[in-house]
């Protein structure tokens, strides 16, 4: 590591203006990461179970926003407008919805029959699950990167040298930064999050409180689904390309980008996945896009090994 | 009738049968108090009643109406609240949140705010903790804000799963004078004790729990004088 840092910073320091343009590219992307890394996390901290197939959720919402971009008669290079802005919202809506749904099912027919299984049963069905949902969208779409629609403004603004942030860029971080606070109020102030803290806590005590855990699981699943397709749809709109195995790379990035931040943390989510998209960015920038995943899993057993409570990690004493 | 009627319960725990044709009977008002040995099956006795752990044979009443195989979470609704053995509060919640919760289940905004009033004013130390994280109290302050939280969902029934556990005594002291004080108000109570000379004190009728069957019952005064009560439980 320390090598590595006595390799960067000179190179850094000696184009500065490359170092803020990946900088601007890592946080675009850590916030995609990040939307995926609290459906992760939330799903965790409530019953326990690294949900696989949560990256592949995530994929699922580009994928179905496609359909419903040319139901709504939107293509490519029409100038925007706030008639395009609209219909890309309720298309997103809808997505969100959908998805929830599928999520919700998900979990009713794959996780809750093994509620009391030993944790290996769902670890393991939650793999299969993820194989099972990319199966369906490469019988859907085919194994080819998938074209999808260019809707966000093209300017950049100029951040000095050569180094710009576009609108793109602005749009995809903003709507990050949107999703994780609406989230982190709504868990710790609307009574559901409070239910859903309390579940994740300890189910008997919930139940004693009268909190139905079935129906506060549920609603987890469909949050995590909400962010997970709202995070599909950003990725399609910034990076224009989508693929059925997407969510595999996406979804293992963002697991990673839970654990840094202390598994089952809200807070620790977004910035782990922050972290884990300029981690990718500068790899991908200064060294070789090659080793990137090497980079990224390193610190998962890194933080795995010496710190698996992760950055936020819980540490109010348990008496 | 009675308030609480547990009627030749059968109750597996895994596999373990804990419960075999246990029955009681709590009127409104009382104070009733079940002793045994550790793994008698008195947290069992709880567990079923509140529905965490449902009978598979025989049947728990609520004023005459079934509630056996009911949801834990709906029995808290029709007014048996539960505070289980190791206090089980949210760790990494405020005090103020848990006490939130303990009213989950109700919709009275008003109500809700007076019970809340009334119970820090029960716990006077709970108040202080108010916005803390639970998990920083101290373990008498623990019980005490399981005991307000199991208050906050305004029980007809509260049951009371080792309330002093590993507690100081002068503590333990004040523990009873609030259960004394809970129930003055209207609330009866079901109570398991370790310390079961001064819960057989506090309460009206007592029942002996031995390997999941009553093998005695009756009124404290004829528990605590029973020789076989003195030698097993009470350490005379």
């Amino acid at each position: 590591m320390a090598i590595l840092l006595v390799l960067f910073i000179p190179r850094a320091a000696s184009d500065p203006s490359f170092f803020v343009q990946i900088l601007v590219y890592g946080l675009a992307n850590g916030a995609i990461y990040a939307l995926i890394a609290l459906g992760y996390t939330m799903v965790y901290g409530i019953i326990e179970l690294i949900n696989f197939a949560h990256g592949d959720v995530f994929t699922l919402g580009a994928f179905v926003s496609l359909p419903l971009i040319g139901a709504f008669g939107l293509t490519e290079g029409q100038s925007a407008s706030l008639g395009l802005y609209a219909a890309l919202l309720v298309i997103a809506i809808i997505v969100m919805l959908i998805l929830g749904g599928v999520n919700v099912l998900i979990e009713r027919i794959a996780y809750r029959p093994l509620r009391h299984a030993p944790r290996l049963a769902p670890l393991i069905t939650a793999v299969g699950m993820s194989f099972i949902l990319e199966g369906a969208m490469y019988i859907w779409r085919g194994a080819n990167n998938i074209h999808y629609p260019d809707f966000l403004p093209a300017g950049r603004i100029s951040l000095g040298g050569s180094a710009s942030i576009g609108y793109k860029d602005l749009i995809v971080i903003a709507l990050a930064v949107v999703f994780v606070v609406v989230l982190t109020t709504f868990i710790n102030r609307s009574k559901l999050g409070k239910a859903m803290r309390a579940t994740a806590q300890d189910q008997d005590a919930a139940q004693l409180m009268g909190i139905d855990i079935n129906r506060t699981i549920a609603a987890t699943f469909f949050i995590g689904a909400i962010l997970a397709g709202a995070g599909g749809i950003i990725f399609g709109l910034y990076f224009n390309t989508v693929r059925f195995d997407l969510g595999f790379q996406a979804g293992l990035f963002a697991f990673t980008a839970a654990v840094f931040g202390g598994i089952g943390n809200i807070q620790g989510a977004a910035i782990g996945g922050l972290f884990i998209g300029l981690v990718k960015a500068y790899s991908d920038g200064y060294f070789t896009s090659q080793l990137t995943d090497v980079w990224i899993f390193s610190i998962l057993i890194l933080v795995l090994v010496f710190r698996p409570t992760g950055l936020l990690g819980m540490r109010v004493p348990e008496k | 009738m009675a308030l609480l009627e547990i009627d030749a319960v059968d109750t597996y725990y895994g596999r373990v049968h804990a419960l075999q044709g246990v029955s009681l009977s709590i009127e409104e008002g009382e104070i009733v108090t079940l002793i045994g040995s550790n793994g008698a099956g008195k947290t069992t006795t709880l567990r079923t009643i509140s529905g965490l752990t449902p009978a598979s044979r025989g049947q728990v009443r609520l004023r005459g109406r079934d509630i056996t195989h009911l949801p834990a979470a709906q029995i808290v609704g029709l007014g048996i609240g539960h505070v289980p053995e190791g206090r089980r509060i949210f760790h990494r919640m405020s005090v103020r949140d848990n006490l939130v919760l303990g009213a989950y289940r109700r919709k009275d905004r008003e109500g809700i705010r007076r019970d809340q009033e009334h119970v820090l004013t029960l716990f006077p130390r709970v108040r202080q903790r108010l916005h803390q994280i639970g998990g920083t109290l101290s373990g008498g302050e623990q019980q005490m804000l399981a005991i307000a939280r199991g208050l906050m969902s305004k029980p007809k029934v509260l049951l009371l799963d080792e309330p002093s556990l590993g507690l100081a005594p002068i503590l333990v002291d004040q523990i009873f004078d609030i259960i004394r004080d809970i129930n003055r108000e209207g609330t009866t109570i079901l109570l398991i004790e370790q310390n079961a000379t001064k819960a057989l004190t506090v309460s009206n009728r007592g029942y002996v729990l031995e390997t999941g069957r009553i093998v005695k019952q009756g009124p404290t005064k004829m528990l605590l004088e029973s020789p076989d009560v003195q030698r097993a439980y009470l350490g005379i």
